[in-house]
């Protein structure tokens, strides 16, 4: 194994001219580093202008989503070695505006988040009982993937949809809606039906499935937004068989 | 600048419960919840193990309240601990309310685990996850408040002070690295720990004791600061952590030879299932120095991280791990390539939690009118010497609660706007920020050097074990290191997303932070917890049952002072694990 290994880098400064480059450095290859510690390597030793997020290094808080050849991927659970002998090439998480550096922007999603209610309704209020709403190990198998999503935008990366239609709710927001529609718990999947079941919602999706293989917590967005077609189209019909039944 | 009622420095899990509660008190309020990244980002996420509160059948309040305090070794204030152990119950049920996916049992009740130093089973947890699962099922519920302004990646460098009484902060939105005042009636501070002090932690690399610095420099005094919690079981080179619940769920620790070590250090006897309050199930400062002796002894194993003891799961089974542990499966696997089911897992103590902070009463409030503060970055104390494992993430939820309600209620005493002082100030900062953004490109040293330097500073002074001469010598190079970060230079010239300029002013928050510290340690005179003097090597009730209190002189130097120690039902006495 050689002992050093070359990451091209895309740098860009919204407040100088030009657009992004990238601009290499040469970082030591060890068995123990992830993209990340190269990345850290660049800022503590070579260069510290490099801007990027980063917090955890343990993969749950989703800060430093980067595309690391060509994929989205977390980059502190991807380890150089694994694309030795290099060069690795790091860039921005794609689909995204770039602030600066590997810096993405995501107020679109942090818009899009409340819009789908992701929060636990109930017709009762929020009364607070001296016991919990029971809920057995079965019942929170059929939403508890969704509810493992970290927000780190791989999929929103990964989705062709969205890389062509920003008003698409997207991966996450809609598996996100599908997490509370599935909690025994909830009662609000109708007050989410008409977000979800618009052109923006779940019928934009063309079912290419690469949300799911981007997700790193093993959440399944693609299923989720299938499964909710299903619903949605049931819902639809009833209406207007039953318009008494709709609610 | 932008006006708010009351202004929560960040969005963790104490600051969206605080800002919860706030509008539960009085929903005409207006929050701003200001946090250097998203809230979901916020270091809350990486708890595992789980959340105490008496819930089960056959437990009591008043034995998770001894637990706690003869855990704290005595110095946790027992009238905070009995509103702590009450209230407990009733926040986790109200995060159950509000979709927290609780491991349950089989019948659809919220089920119970076994955790470190506690005598009955009181620990609820959503599998390993639980911090994650708490702080996005708060971020989510917090999403339906329209009255939460949000100011996400906005970093606070200073608290605004006027005739005694905050309002409101200076932060910088890093997008754009627009500076700006963010006043209100009252501040709650929830920023968390201090960890990157330390050079192996557990702890995100976002949490760099900002609120105790913004404090400490705004004359507000800071509690406890020697008192720093070194937790058994982190992976080598990463410091990731490896959850309590493994040894809960009946997980071995081993060193060289295989033995079970901790029966040598007065924790009980082995045997093959757990048992509650011993052996591996003993507090995380007795088990973090029966780790050095061993180191001592010669029966630890040397890697290139350090050396280590062995985390032994095996005997757990795939089904138990997959199910109870799932995470410490996923940990191993992506971050050292072993498999728990079928090999050990090597660990080694790594700082973890502060149980030092912004010294509060137990609502919160610090001792600066206006300013309160809750969760990792306040000291109330629940936790004294040692903080139990699974009582911080309750801890954050009752005294963020506390703390919301309580700003909430001294915001609505005053509603004047900032006045000219106030403004005044917040140009003055702007003014500062200006200077170290744009003349500090001359320099020779790097922000980064003088980090690792301090880091590395901390461990060989405020480590595990101190003596007088580390911690001596510790505050002198500090001393040394505060005159190289004035020289230290800032190579990043932009205004959008610089992360160097932040670097720096984190680490000035750091270099305060540490000294603390260090000055504490070295004025406490005896052992007690987890702070262990090998020149006082015993507990000296007759002098040190009390809280030291440190504030910053007008030289910029802490001084230490003390505060009793509030002694309700448990008179001090030892602390028994084991027998």
């Amino acid at each position: 194994m050689p002992d050093t290994i070359t990451l091209q880098v895309t740098r860009y400064r919204p407040d100088a001219d030009g657009p992004p480059t990238l601009q290499e450095y040469v970082v030591p290859l060890r068995e123990e580093w992830a993209v990340l510690d190269g990345l850290n390597y660049i800022k503590d030793q070579l260069d510290g202008t490099l801007s990027f997020r980063w917090s955890c290094r343990m993969g749950i808080c989703g800060s430093c989503g980067m595309t690391v050849n060509g994929d989205p991927a977390l980059t502190c659970g991807t380890f150089l070695t694994d694309y030795a002998p290099g060069p690795v090439r790091v860039e921005p998480l794609a689909n995204f505006p770039v602030i600066r550096d590997l810096v993405v922007e995501i107020d679109d999603f942090m818009r899009k988040l409340p819009e789908v209610k992701p929060w636990l309704v109930r017709e009762d209020g929020e009364a607070l009982d001296d016991v919990e709403f029971l809920q057995t190990p079965a019942e929170m198998d059929e939403y508890k993937q969704y509810s493992m999503c970290i927000n780190c935008m791989l999929c929103y990366a990964a989705c062709p949809v969205y890389g062509l239609e920003p008003d698409f709710l997207g991966p996450a927001a809609i598996a996100l809606a599908q997490r509370y529609n599935l909690d025994s718990r909830d009662q609000g999947a109708h007050q989410r039906l008409d977000v979800l079941a618009t052109a923006e919602g779940i019928w934009a999706c063309t079912y290419v499935g690469e949300c799911t293989t981007a997700c790193p917590k093993g959440v399944d967005p693609a299923g989720a937004i299938q499964r909710y077609k299903l619903t949605a189209a049931t819902r639809t019909l009833r209406s207007f068989l039953m318009p008494w039944r709709a609610r | 600048m932008a006006d708010h009622d009351v202004v929560v420095v960040g969005g963790g899990g104490a600051g969206l419960r605080a800002a919860i509660a706030i509008l539960q008190t009085d929903p005409r309020l207006d929050v701003a919840v200001v946090s250097k990244v998203y809230p979901m980002r916020s270091h809350t996420v990486s708890a595992e193990g789980g959340a105490a509160a008496v819930i089960a059948a056959g437990d009591t309040l008043d034995e998770h309240a001894y637990d706690t305090v003869s855990g704290s070794d005595w110095l946790s204030d027992q009238d905070a601990v009995e509103a702590f152990v009450a209230e407990a119950p009733r926040e986790l049920l109200q995060l159950e309310h509000w979709g927290c996916p609780w491991s349950r049992m089989p019948d659809g009740e919220v089920a119970v685990r076994a955790f470190g130093g506690m005598k009955k089973m009181r620990t609820w947890f959503a599998a390993d996850k639980t911090g994650f699962h708490l702080l996005h099922t708060l971020f989510q519920t917090s999403l339906q408040y329209e009255q939460i302004t949000r100011y996400d990646e906005w970093y606070v460098t200073t608290l605004l002070v006027d005739e005694n009484r905050v309002h409101g902060v200076v932060g910088i939105e890093l997008a754009t690295g627009r500076i700006e005042a963010i006043t209100g009636r009252a501040v709650v501070l929830c920023t968390g720990g201090c960890g990157r002090v330390f050079p192996f932690t557990t702890n995100g690399n976002i949490k760099t004791g900002d609120g105790m610095a913004l404090a400490y420099r705004a004359g507000a005094p800071l509690k406890d600061m020697e008192f720093v919690q070194y937790h058994p079981t982190g992976l080598p080179f990463t410091g990731i952590l490896i959850t309590e619940a493994a040894r809960a769920e009946g997980g071995w620790l081993l060193n060289k030879d295989g033995y079970r070590y901790l029966q040598d250090y007065d924790l009980g006897t082995p045997s093959p299932e757990p048992v509650l309050r011993s052996m591996e199930l003993g507090p995380r400062d007795r088990l973090s120095q029966a780790f050095v002796h061993e180191q001592e002894k010669g029966n630890t194993v040397d890697t290139p991280y350090g050396p280590v003891v062995y985390l032994d799961l095996r005997h757990l089974g795939a089904g138990v791990i997959d199910s109870k542990l799932p995470f410490v499966r996923e940990l191993c696997l992506q971050y050292e390539r072993i498999d728990p089911v079928h090999e050990l897992i090597p660990v080694r103590p790594v700082q973890h939690y502060m149980m030092g902070g912004v010294h509060t009463d137990i609502d919160g409030a610090t001792g600066l009118p206006g300013l309160y503060a809750a969760g990792e970055v306040a000291c109330v104390s629940i936790n004294g010497a040692n903080r139990l494992g699974s009582n911080s993430l309750p801890e954050l939820l009752v005294f963020g609660r506390r703390a919301g309600i309580a700003a909430a209620g001294f915001a609505a005493t005053d509603r004047r706007g900032p006045g000219h002082a106030v403004q005044a100030q917040a140009a003055d900062e702007h003014r500062r920020l200006e200077r170290d953004l744009l003349a500090r490109r001359d320099g020779r040293e790097r922000i980064a050097d003088v980090r690792t330097d301090m880091q590395h500073t901390m461990e060989g002074s405020a480590g595990i074990y101190r003596d007088t001469e580390t911690l001596v010598k510790g505050a002198d190079r500090l001393r040394e290191l505060r005159e190289r970060f004035g020289k230290a230079t800032i190579e990043d010239d932009s205004r959008a997303f610089n992360t160097e300029l932040v670097a720096a002013l984190e680490l000035g928050f750091m270099l305060d932070v540490a000294e603390t510290i260090v000055a504490c340690a070295l004025r406490r005179e005896e052992s007690r917890g987890a702070h262990q003097r090998t020149d006082f090597p015993r507990r000296d009730d007759a002098r040190l049952l009390a809280h030291s209190l440190v504030t910053r002189d007008p030289t910029g130097s802490p001084r230490v002072g003390y505060l009793p120690v509030t002694i309700t039902r448990w008179p001090p006495g030892e602390r028994v694990y084991g027998r």
